[in-house]
Parts: C-alpha cells; sequence; structure tokens
C-alpha cells in the first residue's frame, strides 16, 4: 500500500512569492485609479426592479375614481396566507363593492395570487420595496391606502410568452 | 573643510541657538504643532484608509458625512465618545484602563526627535524644526518603539478573554521578534551616517546619496518590520478578525477602543516619518542643496516641511495599499520570515556594509558623490542577488520552497513501507 507523494514542481514564476505580491500590488493599484465603482448611492440611485417584481399592493381605480374591485370573493378565497379580510357590500343598483378591503402586508407572502386570479384587474402586486412604518398596524392596509398607492404594478408571467418579449 | 563637515557645523554649532526663554517658548509651540498635527492627520487617515480600501475594492467609501466624507471622523469621534465604556466583570480594571493610554503615549512620544524641515533663522537665534534635537535621536526611538508592545500585551492579558490573550501573546512574539531586524537594519545606515542623530543622518544623504539608493535591503527589512511593529497587515496577528474576534482590544469599548485605533495610526505616522527620515531624506529636496544650507528662512522650512509631508504621506498610502492587499501571515510563516530570514539578511548586511564602509575609508574615499555611488553600485548588485533569492523561493516560507531531494526520497521511502500494518506500527 503505497502512498503517492505528489511533488509539485511549479515553474518559478508561478511560485515565486515576490512576484506574486507585486502583481497583487499592481492589481489592488490598478482597482483603485479606476473610476468605474460598482456601489449603488442608493437613496439617489436605484437599481431598476424585475417588472415582474411582487411588492406591496395596489388597487387600481377606474375612471371615476372609485376602485374596480366588485368584492367577488376570489382574492381572499385563493390567498394562501390568508391575509386579505374583505366585505362585501352592494349598492342601490346591484353593484357590488367592498365595504371592507384590508391586505395585512406582514401576514403576505407576496406570491401574486390575488392578481391572477382578480377578474376585474383590480388587485395588484406592486414594483415597489420601500415600505417602512412606525408601527405594526400601518402594515394593515386599508382600501383608501391600496388606491392611493401609485407605483408601478406587477407584469404576471404569461405563458405565452414565457422570456416576456 | 569638506562640504559635509561645514554643513555639520552648522546643525551641532551649539553657540548659535536661541537663549532658554525663547527656546521654551519655541519648543512649546512646536509641541503643539506637533501635537496637533499628528492628532488631526491621524483622524483624517481613518478616512483616508476607508476610502483608499473602497476605491481597491471599487466602491465609494464614506461619503454622507460632509463634502465627501471628510466629517466622518467627526462623527466616529462623537460617536466613540458617546457610547457607554463597558468594563467586563473579569478583567483587572487598573490595567485595563492603563493599556489603552500606555498603547497611545509612545506612538505620539516617538515623533519628538523626527526633524520635520529645515531650521529657521530668528533674531533669537537657529530654530530646528524638531521638538527634541537628541543627540542620541535613534536610540531614543528605539527604546520607545519596543515600549510599544506593553499597551497591547496588558490590554491583552488584563482583559482576562482568551482572545484578548492569544492577540497580546502573538502581539508579544511579533513585536519582540521584529524588534531585533529592525535595529539591526538601521545599524547599516548609523554606520554609513557615522552618528545617531537624525539630523545627521538627513544631513549625510542631502550630501550623498539617499539611503534607499545606497542601502536598498536595509531600508526593505526597516519597511516590513516597521509593518511588523505597527501590526498592520499583513502582519495583524494581534487582532486577526477571522481567527480572534477584534485579538486584544476585544473587550474594549468607546473612546478607549478608539484609543487603540489611534495608536495604530499614530504608530503608521511615526513609522513613516521614520521611514522617510533614514531612508528618503527626511525633510531633504532631492537633487538640490539650496534646502540644506544657510541663511535658513520660512521659505526654506516651508518647502522642506511640504518634501517631508509627501514622504511621509507617500508610506501611509503605502501602509494602506499594502493593507488591502496582501493576506495575513500565517504564524509560523511570520515567525520564520522575522528569524530565519531577515535577521540572519540583516546581520550579514550590517557586516557586508561596514566591510564596504571601511575598504571605503582604506582607500581614502570620503564621504561625496564617488562615495555615494560606489554605494549605491554594490547595493544594486546585493539588492539583485537577494531578489533572484526571493524569488525563487528559497528564502521566505516552508510553503513556498519546493521539497528538497533528501525530504522528497524519505516522503517515498515512507510510501514505500507498508502502512499500519502489524509490524509496522511500534
Amino acid at each position: 500500500m503505497a502512498i503517492g507523494v505528489k511533488v509539485l514542481d511549479r515553474p518559478t514564476e508561478q511560485v515565486s512569492y515576490v512576484r506574486a505580491m507585486l502583481s497583487g500590488m499592481a492589481l489592488t493599484f490598478k482597482h483603485m485609479i479606476d473610476p468605474h465603482k460598482v456601489t449603488v448611492q442608493y437613496p439617489e440611485e436605484k437599481w431598476p426592479i424585475s417588472p415582474r417584481w411582487r411588492g406591496t399592493h395596489r388597487m387600481l381605480t377606474d375612471e371615476t375614481g372609485k376602485s374596480k374591485c366588485v368584492a367577488c370573493g376570489l382574492c381572499p378565497q385563493i390567498c394562501p396566507a390568508n391575509c386579505i379580510k374583505l366585505v362585501p357590500g352592494e349598492d342601490e343598483e346591484g353593484n357590488r363593492y367592498p365595504l371592507i378591503y384590508e391586505i395585512d402586508e406582514f401576514r403576505c407572502i407576496f406570491c401574486g395570487y390575488c392578481q391572477e386570479v382578480c377578474p376585474e384587474e383590480a388587485i395588484h402586486v406592486g414594483r415597489h420595496y420601500e415600505n417602512s412604518e412606525y408601527s405594526r398596524a400601518g402594515f394593515v392596509y386599508d382600501l383608501e391606502r391600496l388606491t392611493a398607492q401609485t407605483h408601478p404594478v406587477c407584469e404576471m408571467w404569461d405563458p405565452d410568452d414565457p422570456k416576456g418579449e | 573643510m569638506t562640504e559635509l563637515a561645514l554643513l555639520a557645523l552648522q546643525v551641532t554649532d551649539p553657540l548659535r541657538l536661541p537663549n532658554l526663554v525663547p527656546f521654551m517658548i519655541f519648543t512649546v509651540i512646536k509641541m503643539i504643532t506637533v501635537f496637533t498635527v499628528t492628532l488631526v492627520g491621524v483622524a483624517l487617515l481613518t478616512l483616508a484608509e476607508r476610502k483608499i480600501s473602497a476605491w481597491i475594492q471599487d466602491r465609494h467609501g464614506p461619503n454622507r458625512v460632509g463634502p465627501g466624507g471628510l466629517l466622518q471622523p467627526a462623527a466616529d469621534g462623537l460617536k466613540n465618545i458617546m457610547k457607554e465604556e463597558t468594563y467586563p466583570d473579569a478583567a483587572y480594571k487598573p490595567i485595563f484602563i492603563l493599556a489603552p493610554m500606555l498603547a497611545f503615549i509612545p506612538a505620539l512620544l516617538t515623533f519628538a526627535v523626527i526633524p520635520f524641515a529645515s531650521p529657521i533663522s530668528t533674531r533669537w537665534g537657529r530654530i530646528d524644526m524638531v521638538v527634541a534635537d537628541l543627540p542620541i535621536g535613534f536610540l531614543y526611538i528605539l527604546a520607545l518603539t519596543s515600549l510599544g508592545v506593553y499597551g497591547i500585551v496588558l490590554a491583552g492579558w488584563s482583559s482576562n478573554n482568551k482572545y484578548s490573550l492569544l492577540g497580546g501573546l502573538r502581539s508579544s512574539a511579533q513585536m519582540v521578534s521584529y524588534e531585533i531586524s529592525m535595529g539591526l537594519s538601521t545599524v547599516a545606515v548609523l554606520l554609513v551616517a557615522g552618528n545617531v542623530s537624525l539630523n545627521e543622518i538627513i544631513f549625510q544623504q542631502a550630501t550623498t546619496v539617499w539611503n534607499f539608493f545606497g542601502l536598498t535591503i536595509a531600508f526593505f527589512i526597516f519597511l516590513v518590520a516597521a509593518f511588523a511593529e505597527t501590526n498592520r497587515l499583513p502582519f495583524d496577528l494581534p487582532e486577526a478578525e477571522s481567527e480572534l474576534i477584534a485579538g486584544y482590544h476585544t473587550e474594549y469599548s468607546a473612546m478607549k477602543f478608539s484609543m487603540f485605533f489611534i495608536a495604530e495610526y499614530s504608530n503608521m505616522v511615526t513609522a513613516s516619518a521614520l521611514i522617510a527620515t533614514l531612508f528618503f531624506g527626511g525633510w531633504d529636496i532631492p537633487f538640490t542643496l539650496w534646502d540644506n544650507q544657510a541663511p535658513w528662512t520660512i521659505w526654506k522650512t516651508l518647502a522642506t516641511a511640504t518634501a517631508f509631508s509627501v514622504k511621509v504621506l507617500f508610506f501611509l498610502f503605502f501602509y494602506m495599499w499594502v493593507r488591502w492587499t496582501l493576506p495575513r501571515f500565517r504564524y509560523d510563516q511570520l515567525m520564520s520570515l522575522g528569524w530565519k530570514f531577515m535577521l540572519p539578511v540583516a546581520l550579514v548586511y550590517v557586516i557586508v556594509i561596514a566591510a564596504l564602509l571601511l575598504w571605503l575609508d582604506w582607500l581614502g574615499i570620503r564621504p561625496g558623490a564617488m562615495w555615494g555611488a560606489i554605494l549605491g553600485g554594490v547595493n544594486v548588485m546585493l539588492a539583485a542577488i537577494l531578489f533572484v533569492m526571493l524569488d525563487h523561493g528559497k528564502l521566505i516560507s516552508p510553503a513556498s520552497s519546493r521539497a528538497q531531494a533528501d525530504r522528497l526520497a524519505r516522503l517515498r521511502a515512507m510510501g514505500v513501507r507498508p502502512a499500519l500494518t502489524p509490524d509496522s506500527v511500534h
């Protein structure tokens, strides 16, 4: 049972500490004087986010400024995190509308099913990620808050156009 | 009389020094100036370090506080003053408090003997631009730099923390090891100058050749030893974040922690100033003797002070550049570099230089251009030899050297022997 002793007999230019050190110093110097820096200066500059980014919700409105929601109840039905609270109401003409529509953004897992299931294209997940609040209660978005959001909304994945072309 | 002797006379002539009262006043002014410049410099160096590290890593660095992040040191200082001072229960408090001071004070004291500009003639006499022009300047520096280790060792010990203790131990081993090579490398400088006064060393370099060109090997040994003495990468084993949390200052917080940082950067300033003084002519402006002779004017002082600052700043930059390039040594590599490489090389170098000087003296060549040329020529040869040896990986580390033939044969023989059979186990 022999132990195979591997002898590394590499050329000097590969094993020389001096040359490795000098080339390392040259490399760091090159990077130091290189004006191209990769840091994004966050509050001023932002990276573009994906068109399919799923962030905090936004309720779209019709021309009159009312929410498009018809309180069909599909979104609380499909929501896997059970974070949507919907109490439907009906006006004199028999149109359904939400009396209470609340989304607990802390419970939400941002799967985007609510947007996919919505027949009226009313509730959307948004392309947005700056969500600071001073209290936990602030993260329960009511209908007013949801309709007041202005950020762009997520473009859902289209099976006919998988690469988004 | 030669030119050198004339110049030397101008420096040491005691009759031209001012009287006691003006002397005291000027000394106090110089003390305050040096202290302020060093401390403000240290504050800015912390910013410079972060900026340079950022640039090297393709980042921007701190740029939120003040224009270009210039007020960042002030913000850091304010934060450190406001923070809570913590005292671990197990720490030995008197030494725990004393240690940061001990780290900090020698670093600043060392600067006292470094001449930072040419003298000024005033109507009270000639004012040397050095806080204390000790005739034994260099010995004072050697004595004080060896005090620097106490702060770190005591911090490590009094924290009563395993990481701190290990950091302190490493630091003592490292600093003691490299102090020897540091001292020996400067022996060559002292031999060439024939004096231990730093002003004399500067004049000698101004009139012949900068020691960097005459004593390159001594310069490199001194440079490496200075890195080790200041605990900067690649010699930051006492701190070693990845192994020892923060090493000797793990248990420190707030301003006491900050004190270690100030000490580190003051040490860097002092070491850079020393390198500039011993090997790059101190405040000497190259290629001209205009700045090395009377009449001493304020413009001359400003010009030489600028020259000195440029040299010091370059070495401070070099410190940072190296820090953000090279990885930390392994402990055995550190020891083998210190004891097996730098110490013998420094010893041999002292002998070679001493012999060379003796030979030049015997030939009757006095310090001057010819003398400098011979020294430079010999130096290029020696440096080339050392470089080739280093390049072939024979000197530094066990990891870099190729296995020797007899060792290889032994390893191969081990392979042939049946391993782990009953008759091979004794």
